[in-house]
């Protein structure tokens, strides 16, 4: 994404791209997650930190908590009734603990926002679409409205193909673009750290091929967070990788460490198609 | 041992052969029941209403601002019914509508499961309540109540009936609307959330938008039902016909004056006793009518999600 906008909120200048050995910010640091469905714990002792302005990618079979913990961090459980979290997400550079139930989940949101497996454009036009995080923060001044809005189909790389149709329903695109769109939406208001759960299940090769392009070409704005089953994918977009198993984090640490030096059994078993 | 099987198997085809073509016809009959009925209801309106309109002119009957078939100089001009009609449904649906749809946002955005629960059945509880009852609570109870804040109102009224006939209808709207409402995928909504929305914005701006079609053809349905009621009316409104959109005088409406009449000993085959099926016509076609419209609605309405 190209630094069209203004950014209120995120820190420090964009860092090199990822795959550059220079000292990276912690964006967020997570410690002694635990969390809960019911009586049931899905997190337990969870302990990482989230470099900034990297892809970093949770990997494990079904189950092992990926996307749990992925929504952690937009506080999407507090949709649920009965779940609980204990221990601290940290976001910097504030240092608050964004899962606090102190804190207001849509504050956290505001600044966090997320991409998820199946696309799900709203049943408005592309326009919409893109412009619906700035309205419900109360943005209508047209000529911000509009650059915003293409700023973000840019960094979507979609705005080549809608520019002519921005009023045309978004449902009407295809998969891809939709799912584009969706990264769009996503953009808009300019988040710190942009949640993908799955973002490319749905889609075919092609589609996901140009996602992963996205992936890798935003990272050097904002921090990236993306659960995956294909261990290809992570491989592919992100420059850390967590592989978490039944709750746990078991491993993390550079992709290419891990995908060829993993140091533990769990890991290794797991990269190498033993199980999951 | 393998010719027996041979017969054994070809006896259970044949055997199963007539028994689901027995099933079918007779569910096939059961379905053309149905429609037969339909037909014959429309066929028996049009019949009457021809016996009817060859001694009423249609312009007389379209035009004509008295309907007084009972009176020695009778006249038949359906205005003053359509008019009651219209007016009693317009008042349902002013009280229906707004009140329907956010009993619908409540229970199908906000209210926690348990209330959802207790509220929905307690809710369609009130659409089996005899529609005479709402007759009586119209005439006895709002009536008097209304006569507190508007000192000369009648002590018959469209605007009684018609604020009861909504009460009625809340629990249909609103669990038309609650429907559509709850079918919209929680994938919108927690695209929603996720932009940071509330839920108040993720219910007025994403939730009812998709759920349009449903929520038009739950303002439909109320009208078909609003302008179908008859108890309520017939009771409460005074059964004269009047041409006026005053809703605090006295009317009657298309399902009152077909009460009025049938209870009455008009001879089989007169004017009078035709003029019941012309207005039944009419009710008909208005029903038939919103029928269309709510499925023009619903086409163009229909959201790909």
């Amino acid at each position: 994404m190209k630094g069209v906008m203004s950014n209120p909120v995120s820190v420090g200048v964009p860092s090199p791209q990822s795959g550059s050995t220079t000292q990276r910010n912690v964006k967020s640091s997570i410690r002694d997650l635990n969390f809960f469905y019911g009586d049931a714990q899905a997190l337990k002792h969870i302990d990482m930190e989230i470099y900034e302005h990297a892809v970093t990618a949770l990997i494990g079979p079904s189950g092992c908590g990926k996307s749990t913990l992925l929504r952690c961090f937009n506080r999407m459980h507090d949709l649920t009734p009965h779940t609980r979290y204990e221990g601290e997400i940290r976001l910097f550079p504030d240092d608050v603990n964004i899962v606090s139930p102190e804190v207001d989940p849509i504050e956290v949101r505001m600044r966090i926002s997320m991409v998820f497996q199946k696309p799900n454009p709203f049943p408005k036009s592309i326009y919409e679409n893109v412009a619906y995080g700035l309205r419900v923060r109360g943005v209508r001044n047209k000529t911000e409205l509009d650059g915003r809005v293409e700023a973000a189909l840019r960094g979507a790389a979609l705005w080549e193909e809608v520019k002519d149709r921005l009023g045309e329903p978004g449902t009407a695109l295809s998969g891809g673009q939709q799912q584009r769109l969706c990264i769009a939406r996503a953009l808009a208001t300019d988040p710190e750290i942009v949640l993908f759960d799955e973002p490319t299940s749905a889609l075919d090769p092609i589609a996901t091929a140009s996602i992963e392009d996205l992936i890798i070409s935003m990272a050097g704005s904002v921090t990236v967070l993306i659960v995956t089953h294909n261990m290809q994918q992570a491989a592919r977009v992100s420059t850390y990788t967590a592989f978490m198993y039944l709750g746990e984090l078991i491993e993390y640490g550079p992709t290419n460490e891990m995908f060829t030096r993993p140091r533990e059994q769990r890991t290794s078993d797991y990269l190498t198609g033993r199980f999951g | 041992m393998a010719v027996a099987r041979q017969t054994l198997i070809r006896r259970g085809v044949r055997h199963r052969d007539v028994m689901e073509r027995t099933v079918e016809s007779v569910l096939f009959a059961c379905a053309a029941s149905a429609v037969a009925v339909t037909t014959a209801i429309v066929v028996v309106l049009l019949v009457e209403s021809a016996g009817f309109f060859s001694h009423v002119s249609i312009v007389d009957f379209l035009t004509d601002t008295m309907w007084t078939p009972l009176f020695a100089e009778a006249r038949y001009g359906i205005l003053p019914l359509l008019c009651g009609t219209v007016l009693a449904a317009a008042v349902a649906l002013t009280v229906a509508v707004p009140v329907g749809v956010m009993v619908a946002v409540y229970l199908s955005e906000f209210a926690p499961v348990k209330v959802r629960e207790t509220v929905k059945p307690l809710l369609e509880m009130l659409e089996g309540v005899p529609t005479v009852v709402y007759g009586y609570f119209a005439l006895l109870f709002v009536t008097p109540l209304l006569q507190n804040i508007i000192p000369d109102l009648p002590g018959f009224n469209v605007l009684s009936p018609g604020i009861v006939i909504g009460i009625m209808i809340v629990p249909y709207v609103g669990s038309v609307s609650e429907d559509a409402m709850r079918a919209v995928p929680q994938a919108l909504r927690e695209a929603s959330y996720a932009c940071g929305a509330t839920r108040l914005q993720t219910t007025l701006r994403v939730v009812m938008p998709a759920a349009t079609s449903g929520i038009a053809a739950a303002f439909v349905l109320g009208i078909a039902r609003a302008t179908g009621e008859t108890m309520v009316v017939a009771i409460a409104a005074g059964q004269q016909p009047n041409l006026t959109f005053d809703p605090t005088q006295p009317a009657a409406t298309i399902t009152a004056y077909i009460v009025q009449v049938a209870l009455g000993d008009l001879p089989h085959g007169s004017i009078g006793y035709q003029s019941i099926f012309a207005a039944g016509l009419v009710l008909l076609l208005i029903t038939l009518l919103f029928n269309i419209l709510a499925h023009v609605l619903r086409m163009r309405f229909r959201e790909a999600y």
